[in-house]
């Protein structure tokens, strides 16, 4: 392992280490005090966001099969905001819960090193091992709270279909890996541009590992865990993965597809085309009819991700790719910020048993918490997309890539869909203010002040968009050669 | 005949006779035992073919770690006789399916009987010597070598965290 091999993994590292050694620590971590475990992993996160903001620049490690650039840096410094909001919502939560124990952070935090490695791969071997070392953890995640059934099941049924999953994408590794005699993206744009590779196999290949990356990112119809998994995680589990495994999935969707994959356009654009279109309209229709608050977010982030991939359905186009990447890039982040808003909301007003988890639930909040009603319709509008929210911004700015990249019928999808959208959000704010009930909160720190950063983001970004989206935009994939 | 096709001979019926008997044996211990004498027959045939490589990983992860998990798994479960009836009426479709296979083997092995590999790399020095084979792991493939171990070591705390027993919980 050479120096620039050591300055490209840098983050991933880090926190691999503080990982392990905070395994160690928690052992000697009396019952009672495991808030220091909670304490220390938020350390190790905040001390590798630091390394990471004084140690940028670009590196390409181990024979090219890592990198870390601007999309890389962008996306590690996202994860590792994750990972602090992850930690934050979760320490009061699981106390009240009674399932506090260390190794929830340090399975957080590996599954965070997998993250970074999805957005660092440039090889798919390493792409495949990033995918299960982010998804392992998060089995685990979810089944924490058992013997919870819920929890169990939701555990088992996100292990199951990953798996599944998994088996696409190394079948379509295979596969790419037949056609082009390589794993890594810099062989496989040679071999496809000396005209060697096979295209049938490649384009094979291609779509099985849409398949797989499509379901870490819940487009539809790879979607049918979502719902299930969602509800049944302790509630701070799925906060962390529903922003987390997501933004990793676009991670590795997007270097892969625009890096290894731009000869193959003309065919794949019309498949994510549908997924786009697919998602946005099943996510959005589906989550109307939901009652649980849960399920309903749930439908909620597929919905979202639909949105997502609209902008990066023209990735073919060496115009509208850099404008889709960057879109993509700035609304990870609203989508972030406003997401672990909503579900610390959720997770302040849950109490054992899994009540207080219907949307009725929330009737009355508006008079007897206000900025707690406040915040959660600051996050819903964040989610349809209306002012003064980022999630306004976000969509703005994935609308003007789907229209540089003349995707005309599908911005009207998305608008159409954010319109319906806008019916199930409101719904909340409505039953939270015009509707009567005593609902009761818990009064935790760490939680309120996830709820006030996220909802200080949403806002304020919103006001001063330029230099989050100057970053995404200066957030350019390395050139393969 | 050289000793080469006679042993050729005898691991091919070996191999042949044990794996009739794991699909057609009452017994799943049986069954699985068939499995595994079929695994090490297959292992030397690939000794053989000058692949030890291949022989060695064949023995270690299919006839050592996989089938010590099926038979685990069959005594765990108390499944030792298989009450199922052979009955062709229900697996007509797998039949089907296992003759195709065996027809597009024999068919792509006629066809291309005598023919060099045609690949667009050269795998074959890399899957037969296990010293090439280590040379490349430990240089070109590092990062994926080191990263599979992390991965083992998540997968291994998952499994603690979720055997062990805990208290009644309010969740």
């Amino acid at each position: 392992m050479t120096q620039t091999d050591f300055f490209t993994l840098l983050p991933a590292i880090l926190l691999t280490l503080w990982a392990c050694a905070l395994l160690l620590v928690d052992v000697f971590t009396p019952g009672a005090h495991k808030g220091r475990t909670a304490f220390l992993a938020a350390l190790g996160l905040a001390f590798t966001l630091g390394v990471t903001f004084l140690q940028p620049g670009e590196y390409t490690g181990f024979n090219g099969m890592v990198v870390r650039d601007g999309f890389a840096n962008f996306l590690i410094s996202l994860f590792l905001l994750t990972g602090l909001l992850g930690v934050a919502v979760a320490y009061g939560y699981l106390r009240r819960m009674g399932i506090e124990r260390g190794e929830y952070y340090s399975l957080m935090l590996f599954s965070i090193v997998g993250m970074m490695l999805m957005a660092q791969a440039t090889d798919l071997l390493v792409i495949f091992i990033a995918l299960e070392l982010l998804s392992i953890p998060l089995y685990v995640l979810a089944a924490f709270a058992y013997p919870n059934t819920a929890s169990e099941e939701a555990g088992l049924k996100y292990f199951l279909l990953g798996a599944f999953s998994t088996g696409f994408v190394v079948y379509g590794i295979a596969l790419t890996f037949g056609a082009t005699g390589a794993t890594s993206i810099a062989a496989i744009v040679a071999a496809t541009a000396a005209g060697v590779a096979n295209k049938a196999l490649l384009l094979s290949g291609a779509a099985l590992i849409l398949v797989g990356l499509g379901f870490k990112t819940a487009l539809v119809p790879f979607h049918m865990w979502t719902p299930d998994v969602y509800q049944g995680a302790p509630t701070s589990v799925t906060a962390f993965m529903a922003a987390g495994a997501k933004a990793a999935g676009f991670a590795a969707l997007i270097r892969v597809f625009s890096s290894a994959f731009p000869a193959l356009a003309a065919d794949l654009t019309p498949i994510l085309w549908a997924l786009a279109a697919l998602t946005m309209i099943l996510g959005n229709l589906v989550a109307i009819a939901q009652s649980d608050i849960k399920r309903m977010l749930a439908y909620s982030s597929i919905a979202q991700a639909g949105y997502i991939l609209m902008a990066f359905v023209a990735f073919g186009s060496d115009l509208a790719r850099p404008v889709a990447i960057s879109a993509a890039l700035f609304y990870l982040v609203a989508y972030t910020v406003s997401s672990f808003g909503a579900w610390g909301v959720v997770i302040s007003l849950e109490k054992e048993q899994g009540k207080d988890l219907q949307i009725a639930d929330y009737a009355g909040l508006g008079k007897k918490f206000p900025w707690l009603a406040a915040a959660m319709t600051l996050f819903m509008l964040s989610f349809t997309g209306l002012p003064p929210t980022i999630g306004l911004i976000g969509k703005l700015y994935l609308f003007r890539a789907a229209l540089q990249g003349g995707l005309y019928w599908l911005a009207i999808i998305g608008v159409v869909t954010s319109l319906i959208s806008a019916f199930y959000y409101l719904r909340v704010v409505l039953t939270m203010y015009m509707k009567d009930g005593q609902p009761d909160v818990a009064r935790e720190t760490w939680l309120t002040a996830t709820i006030v950063f996220s909802a200080l983001a949403t806002v304020i970004i919103s006001l001063f968009p330029a230099p989050l989206f100057d970053w995404a935009s200066r957030a350019l994939l390395m050139v393969m050669k | 005949m050289t000793l080469e096709l006679f042993l050729f001979f005898t691991l091919a019926l070996i191999a042949l006779v044990t794996a009739g008997g794991m699909v057609f044996s009452k017994s799943a211990v049986y069954a699985a035992l068939n499995l595994v004498t079929n695994f090490l027959s297959v292992a030397i045939l690939y000794l053989l073919l000058d692949a030890p490589f291949i022989a060695l990983a064949q023995v270690t992860v299919y006839a050592g770690a996989i089938m010590v998990l099926f038979l685990f798994v069959i005594m765990l479960l108390g499944v030792e006789t298989l009450r199922a009836e052979f009955d062709w009426k229900k697996i007509w479709l797998q039949a089907v399916l296992a003759l195709a296979l065996l027809v597009e083997g024999f068919v792509m092995l006629f066809q291309r009987m005598g023919q060099a590999a045609n690949l667009p790399f050269n795998t074959a020095s890399v899957l037969t010597n296990p010293s090439e084979m280590a040379k490349v792991l430990f240089t070109d493939y590092l990062l994926p070598f080191e990263l599979t171990s992390i991965l083992l070591l998540v997968a291994m705390i998952g499994a603690i965290v979720l055997t062990k027993q805990v208290k009644k919980r309010s969740l």
